[in-house]
């Protein structure tokens, strides 16, 4: 599992910390997504997909299949 | 089912059987009727606004989540076509208005100003002082007493009180500006009344803002003055967004959660007997009771197939976030209020890039005021009949007027 943001996209408005706290975090400056794990352990996958369907600005996007 | 509105002036669009707002039915807490059915039977509907313009209701969870993330569709409400609630809305809406009613980039660059100060982490830090005020409102209501009027001793101070920490605006003006909120977000106030409460509020907090540019504090409108990026007005028309926002609907969402809970005795009961259950409880009654009752509105910026309905540009449309957040393709039983069920994807703060910048803010606040609450008074019950609680359907943020509760 793959995971690329784009800070570009975000709206800030935190639902994929909310949904994979171990994934993303926010900018202290401007809110936007900061990805704290690109390659998350499998465990987290359901956590990875909530945040991507949560994410308003749909700025977070899932590469499937990629070896740990 | 409302009887159609004259739709004379607009003699090319076919007569819509519904009204917007459609009125509500035997149960105060679900979404009208009238919309409910058009899930089942036309969930991309027609319907007349105020002054018989028509404008598309879409009603369904997928179609909401659809339409609020696709750019073709604009908050910009000075386009052409551009759904207004009121003639007041209409007004204010052609003249100068904060980012809600922006599209991307321009959206995104002003929104990105505040989105640092509603950050989860930054919000999850203001916990003990939220509490503090909690504990304090707790207090001032129950001390000698056993009667109170939940909604004007707690669930409006407290985050009025949070709101004016954050923004550096001082409480001791609360009762101006609780005033010019409610006539801005009462649709059945007279257009004078909102265009003066609206320019009461502007120069309020412009002259605010001025104020703090020789004399900072650590708030929010603080902060923006020293960024030195925005006008005096940009930075006032924020406060104000922020100042509205934040009164009307942590409020009413806290009033009507306590009447919700107190009609459902069972779930009352588990969300007692699970302290730790709160926030799961607060999502399935941000979801349940969906309080933004006009629903969203946008205007199509080019032709765009909705749930199988061509709505082409320059048609109004307005998403109509209670029947999404029950639509049983999503939440099964959606009509049941159930803290436990997986309320995950529910639209209660919109969706796409407008979504509530406050969101983590007012989950805080709802979480700390039903604690307090429930923790603090183990026989909390009403004090009138259920009958009596005056809902207050004229206003976009749906609520209740006074809750008298004893103990
Ligand atoms: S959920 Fe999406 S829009 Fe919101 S902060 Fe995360 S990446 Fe940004």
């Amino acid at each position: 599992m793959l995971v690329h943001v784009d800070p570009d996209r975000c709206c800030g408005a935190g639902q994929c910390v909310l949904a994979a706290p171990d994934v993303f975090d926010q900018d202290e400056r401007d809110g936007t997504v900061v990805l704290l794990a690109a390659r998350p352990p499998a465990d987290l996958a359901r956590e990875v997909a909530d945040a991507v369907a949560a994410c308003p600005g749909g700025a977070i996007r899932l590469e499937e299949g990629v070896p740990r | 089912m409302a009887t159609a509105a004259p739709a004379t002036s607009h003699p090319a669009a076919a007569h819509p059987a519904t009204s917007h707002p459609a009125p509500r039915g035997a149960c105060p807490f679900a979404p009208p009727p009238a919309y409910q059915q058009a899930v089942r039977d036309e969930p991309v509907t027609r319907v007349a606004l105020w002054d018989g313009a028509p404008c598309w209701l879409v009603t369904r969870h997928q179609d909401t989540r659809d339409v609020l993330a696709d750019p073709r569709f604009s908050a910009d409400a000075a386009r052409p076509g551009f759904p207004f609630l009121s003639a007041a809305a209409r007004q204010i809406g052609a003249g100068k208005t904060s980012f809600i009613r922006m599209d991307d980039p321009e959206h995104s660059r002003l929104r990105r100003m505040l989105t640092g100060d509603f950050t989860l982490r930054k919000t999850a830090a203001l916990r003990p002082a939220i509490q503090q005020v909690a504990d304090r409102l707790f207090a001032a209501m129950t001390t000698g007493r056993t009667r109170a009027d939940l909604v004007a001793d707690f669930a409006l101070p407290l985050p009025s009180l949070v709101i004016c920490l954050l923004l550096g605006v001082p409480y001791e003006d609360h009762e101006f500006f609780q005033r010019c909120s409610r006539s801005l977000l009462n649709r059945d106030s007279p257009v004078e009344e909102v265009l003066a409460a609206q320019d009461a509020l502007t120069e309020y907090l412009d002259t605010l803002t001025d104020s703090k540019r020789g004399n900072p504090d650590d708030g929010i409108l603080s902060r923006l003055v020293e960024r030195g990026e925005l006008p005096t007005e940009e930075i006032g028309a924020m406060g104000r967004l922020l100042l509205i926002a934040g009164h009307e609907t942590t409020a009413n969402m806290t009033a009507l959660s306590v009447l919700a809970l107190l009609r459902h005795p069972d779930q009352l009961a588990h969300l007692r007997a699970h302290p730790e259950a709160t926030p799961a409880a607060v999502e399935e009654l941000l979801r349940w009771l969906s309080i933004v009752q006009t629903g969203v509105t946008r205007v199509a910026v080019e032709d765009v197939e909705v749930g199988g309905v061509l709505i082409r540009a320059g048609e109004g449309v307005i998403c109509q976030l209670n029947t999404a957040n029950r639509d049983e393709d999503r939440y099964p039983d959606g009509d049941t209020l159930d803290l436990t069920r997986d309320t995950r994807r529910h639209v209660a703060f919109g969706f796409g890039v407008h979504q509530c910048l406050g969101q983590p803010l007012a989950r805080l606040e709802l979480e700390i005021a039903l604690d307090t609450l429930l923790r603090g008074l183990p026989d909390l019950r009403l004090a009138v009949p259920f009958e009596e609680i005056r809902f207050r359907h004229e206003m976009t943020v749906y609520g209740i007027e006074t809750l008298p509760v004893t103990w």
